[in-house]
């Protein structure tokens, strides 16, 4: 085992670097403080490392320097107020501290960086790196936009942090719900980038589903006792479990009912499953992410594409329309209905969401249309449709499928 | 990220927990098992009974001899294991240095192979075939 001062610390980061920037905001009330001396601690960790080799609990140690870092930084300001003068003092006192950083203290830290006074894009961009421990290098090559773009994002996150003057802490029970919801999505939203990418020449990002994994499983871990979280791990852990059969040799998507079944990872599956299992047993109904979870399960669990319960499916996604109505749920609806009662009645069904105008400029309703029409044989719509598809969507690969399939549309 | 195999070995037998109090061993292993699976690299693991119930097949070139235990003359054995999934071998090996383990006990950090290992042969009939029977066995 090589002992690489460098690697040592990118492991212990990747695993650690949340409880020290939540440790060091706690003791700060400053998350932005935190984040910044947690990076000072990282520098100067890899210099005293290799002089002096690895300490023996690395976490403490980068915690310790954190800690001393805030302290000079309040010291550099020149209105020390009294305040800070204390905690300068109570820091000081306190920096030999026994390593003992509580979960709770993560969980905070998950809120901090998902909070609403923050776009979107900034909370993705700061859960990446203050809760996932990513660098600004990675998330850029995860994100797809150049490295300049994640910083000035997560500078502006920072920014809004400290001009809102948000503070460390869980929100309120009463503001809970609404919070927890926005923390799962932002989790979601870094897993179907990893899953499905819009952009780019590859159809599967699996580090980026991974990170979301690994942070959806944390949430689970954090937060047993709330269905969401369980859900929307099982949810992620069942769509995972297909990824090794969702691309062939060369990068080509696979579709579903392509799939070389056996190659989906049966563990994965039973572990979907299980976090399931946990979401129902808290007995407070279906959510959104469970209805979800439940029409993977279908699939993961079916011999093979024919064989898969279409009629369950269909209900579940009847479940979902809703409690979360959304067009893209309606359409996969209606995929379901192609397949339990026949593409005519899809059709219809897709007919009605381009009528109301839904999912306008997406590749999404001309790919359902150009396959329900193919499959009805009215072959010069379905090529049309099909052409129409690959033209709008922003995934190269994609659209090479969607051309191969109006090509082979009989005529 | 990659799934690792903590395989826990020691060097005699179940003697070195005869002092010990066994609650104290259980919530300190709990505590342990918690922390990764809260950290949310924990996939599964398992404790091994006793090594003087198991049997040993021991292949010497001939037939293979198997032998009931207990095994005096093996000086390190497995005792149990954890699956992680985590980004690198370092990340396995500061997981495993957290273990709360006496002295005389061993942890080996092995990666567990993939389909990317095995990418060559991704026509093998045997290896199309594996995935086949992981697949009815449930053992994947």
């Amino acid at each position: 085992m090589s002992a690489d001062p460098r690697r040592v610390l990118e492991a212990v980061w990747r695993m650690e670097g949340a409880r020290i920037v939540a440790a060091v905001a706690k003791a700060t009330g400053d998350v932005v403080l935190a984040e910044d001396v947690a990076q000072e601690a990282i520098v100067e960790a890899l210099g005293s490392w290799r002089e002096h080799g690895v300490p023996d609990n690395p976490g403490a140690w980068l915690t310790a320097v954190a800690k001393r870092r805030a302290v000079d930084a309040w010291r550099r300001r020149s209105a020390l107020d009294e305040r800070h003068r204390a905690m300068a003092h109570d820091l000081s006192e306190l920096a030999e501290d026994a390593w003992e950083p509580i979960d709770d203290d993560v969980l905070r830290l998950v809120f901090t960086a998902c909070h609403p006074a923050l776009s979107r894009e900034s909370q993705v961009a700061l859960t990446l790196r203050v809760v996932g421990g990513l660098t600004t290098v990675e998330i850029a090559r995860m994100l797809l936009v150049p490295v300049p773009t994640v910083q000035a994002r997560i500078t502006r996150a920072k920014k809004t942090l400290q001009a809102a003057k948000v503070p460390f802490e869980t929100p309120d029970p009463a503001e809970w719900p609404a919070r927890l919801q926005t923390v799962l999505s932002v989790v979601y939203l870094i897993f179907t980038e990893g899953y499905a990418a819009t952009s780019g020449d590859r159809w599967v990002r699996a580090d980026l589903a991974d990170e979301a994994l690994r942070l959806g499983r944390m949430l689970a871990g954090l937060m047993p006792r709330e269905a969401d979280a369980c859900a929307l791990l099982a949810v992620m852990e069942l769509q995972a479990s297909r990824f090794g059969a969702r691309t062939d040799a060369g990068g080509q998507p696979v579709l579903l009912a392509d799939q070389d079944r056996a190659r989906w990872d049966r563990a994965q599956i039973e572990r979907g499953r299980a976090a399931l299992a946990r979401a129902d047993a808290v007995g407070r109904g279906r959510g959104a992410y469970a209805l979800q979870a439940a029409i993977a399960e279908q699939h993961a669990t079916a011999p093979t594409f024919a064989e898969t319960d279409w009629e369950e499916i269909v209900v579940l996604y009847e479940a979902l329309g809703r409690i979360a109505p959304s067009p893209v749920v309606d359409l996969n609806h209606a995929v379901a209905v192609s397949m339990s009662v026949g593409p005519g009645t899809a059709l219809t069904m897709v007919d009605r969401l381009v009528a109301k105008g839904a999912l306008r400029g997406s590749h999404l309703i001309p790919s359902v249309r150009g396959e329900l029409l193919a499959q009805l044989g009215r072959a010069e719509e379905a090529r049309a449709e099909l052409l129409a598809a690959a033209a709008l969507t922003g995934n190269e690969r994609e659209a090479a499928v969607l051309r191969a399939k109006a090509a082979a549309v009989g005529g | 990220m990659a799934k690792y195999m903590l395989i826990m070995r020691n060097s005699g037998s179940v003697e070195n927990y005869e002092d010990m109090d066994f609650e104290a061993i259980i919530n300190a292993m709990g505590a342990y098992n918690e922390s990764m699976m809260k950290a949310g690299v924990l996939l599964g693991g398992d404790g091994l009974t006793d090594a003087a119930q198991g049997s040993v097949v021991e292949f010497t070139g001939e037939a293979p001899i198997v032998t009931d235990g207990p095994y005096g003359e093996v000086h390190e054995l497995f005792n149990g294991f954890w699956t992680i999934q985590v980004g690198s071998q370092e990340e396995a090996v500061e997981w495993a240095k957290k273990a709360p383990l006496g002295p005389g006990n061993k942890i080996e950090v092995r990666r567990m192979t993939d389909e990317s290992d095995f990418a060559d042969y991704a026509d093998n009939e045997y290896i199309q075939k594996e995935k086949g029977w992981r697949e009815e066995l449930g053992t994947e």
